[in-house]
């Protein structure tokens, strides 16, 4: 339960991680807040022969009001996320999400890049970026590129970013204060791993009808899915208890899961239409689970 | 940090407990292994060293971390509590004395890090509800007590405390 030996760097500024990136490429790893990535060198499942530590660079640390939304430097502890002023007043879901990330102790040192770029199917935020469309900035040496959420996610621990590039930045946009945003899970137990969850947003006409939909169910495919289907039978649509029926069946014919020790294919099916018809409940009667 | 010839070793300076520790460490070594073998603060233990059950939970920088899943070489600089911080000059503090009243612990292998995730949890929210501790712990596992004499405890320690 040691790892093996690695060569450790420290960098203080994003151009010396790059730099080190374009040198050492898929030999190293970069290491947010340890929370997954120390876990599996422990297990020696993961062997870089560098590390590249992130947690002395302060320009990474930063959560910033953009036009576009809000800024999360890719350092961001989850729990300074989660308490955020910002994020309180612009994108509550963020909070909701990470309140279900796991313990404190893991919070505080997890980080907001370090759980989009490892990709866990269970991981919460993933699911909240691919609901909310937030864009991933990424960076390498030679230069920058932004990837809209849906296509940044490949698999299982596995995205668009190369071996000699880093998630510098996610941002994540504003939600129309009005809108119903919440996130829901099911797992073993509180602060357990996901069995699947739901990242959903409902934003309303000035009618009481629903304007947009954006659902994201995470833990029951190798990546999070937009429910689609769902989004489209809802849109323009008065939400009526017949309409949560149908979405319940539409998000349960949406998904295809897979069987793990924690549960079968079948029951994270139920779960995913479950979920979607106590968001919607939610949104109807404008109510936090 | 100081530069080091050997990329798999360097000097690390902290404050443990209070006191200035300095010592040149693989860059492997895990926070808790060195607070364990190097400094001789046998008191945290590593339960299953990847992050599931919290019994090597300390205080880094004020806040709790697991020390298994921290670099020793990353808390240069930090400051550290461990549970050899609580009691002084050998009388327990206020939260041990009530672990020990309700009898919180049975074999004690996860009390260091329910002391110390409950000690973090107090300094942030003196009075808790019932719910925020269970909350709060439930990163900690404990296969003996069932919780229950755990959550009373961190409550009678928050009631000793002067409104």
């Amino acid at each position: 339960m040691k790892p093996p030996a690695f060569a450790y760097c420290a960098p203080e500024r994003v151009d010396e991680v790059l730099a080190l990136l374009a040198q050492h490429g898929a030999d190293a790893r970069l290491l947010a807040g340890g929370q997954s990535l120390v876990p599996l060198m422990n297990l020696r499942m993961v062997r870089p022969e560098v590390l590249i530590d992130l947690n002395r660079c302060a320009d990474l640390g930063r959560i910033e009001r953009t036009a576009a939304g809000v800024n999360y430097g890719a350092m961001v502890r989850q729990i300074e996320a989660e308490r955020s002023a910002l994020t309180g007043a612009h994108c509550p879901l963020i909070a909701r999400a990470l309140a279900q990330a796991g313990p404190i102790a893991v919070r505080t040192r997890a980080t907001v890049g370090g759980t989009l770029a490892h990709a866990d199917r269970a991981a919460e935020l993933p699911g909240v970026a691919v609901a909310l469309d937030a864009t991933m900035v990424l960076e390498r040496r030679s230069g920058r590129r932004e990837v809209p959420a849906r296509e940044f996610f490949q698999g299982d621990m596995t995205t668009v970013v190369e071996s000699d590039e880093m998630l510098r930045a996610v941002v994540f946009p504003t939600i129309d204060a009005a809108a119903f945003a919440d996130f829901f899970e099911v797992g073993l137990r509180q602060e357990g791993i996901a069995i699947a969850g739901l990242a959903a947003y409902v934003a309303w006409t000035p009618g009481g009808g629903i304007a947009a939909a954006r659902l994201a169910a995470i833990g029951v495919e190798s990546a999070p899915v937009r429910l689609t289907t769902v989004e489209a039978a809802l849109k323009g649509q008065t939400l009526t208890p017949a309409l949560i029926v149908e979405a319940r069946h539409l998000a349960t014919a949406a998904v295809d899961p897979i069987d793990d020790t924690h549960a079968t294919a079948k029951y994270r099916k139920h779960v995913t239409g479950a979920l979607v018809k106590k968001a919607l409940e939610g949104a109807r009667d404008g109510t936090k689970h | 940090m100081a530069p080091s010839t050997d990329a798999h070793t360097r000097r690390v300076t902290m404050t443990v407990n209070g006191r200035s520790v300095s010592a040149e460490v693989e860059t492997r070594f895990l926070l808790v292994d060195f607070l364990r073998h190097r400094l001789r603060l046998t008191g945290t233990h590593v339960g299953c060293a990847h992050g599931a059950c919290g019994a090597c939970t300390i205080l880094l920088d004020d806040r709790p971390a697991r020390s298994c899943l921290v670099f020793a070489v990353q808390a240069d600089g930090a400051t550290i509590r461990t549970i050899e911080s609580l009691a002084q000059d050998d009388r327990l503090s206020p939260l041990q004395e009530e672990f020990r009243n309700h009898h919180a612990l049975q074999c004690g292998y996860c009390t260091p890090g329910m002391l110390m995730a409950a000690t973090a949890l107090l300094a942030e929210t003196p009075d808790p509800t019932e719910t925020q501790i269970k909350e709060y712990m439930a990163g900690n596992l404990c296969r003996c007590t069932g919780y229950q004499p755990i959550v009373r405890a961190v409550k009678a320690t928050a009631a000793r405390r002067p409104k």
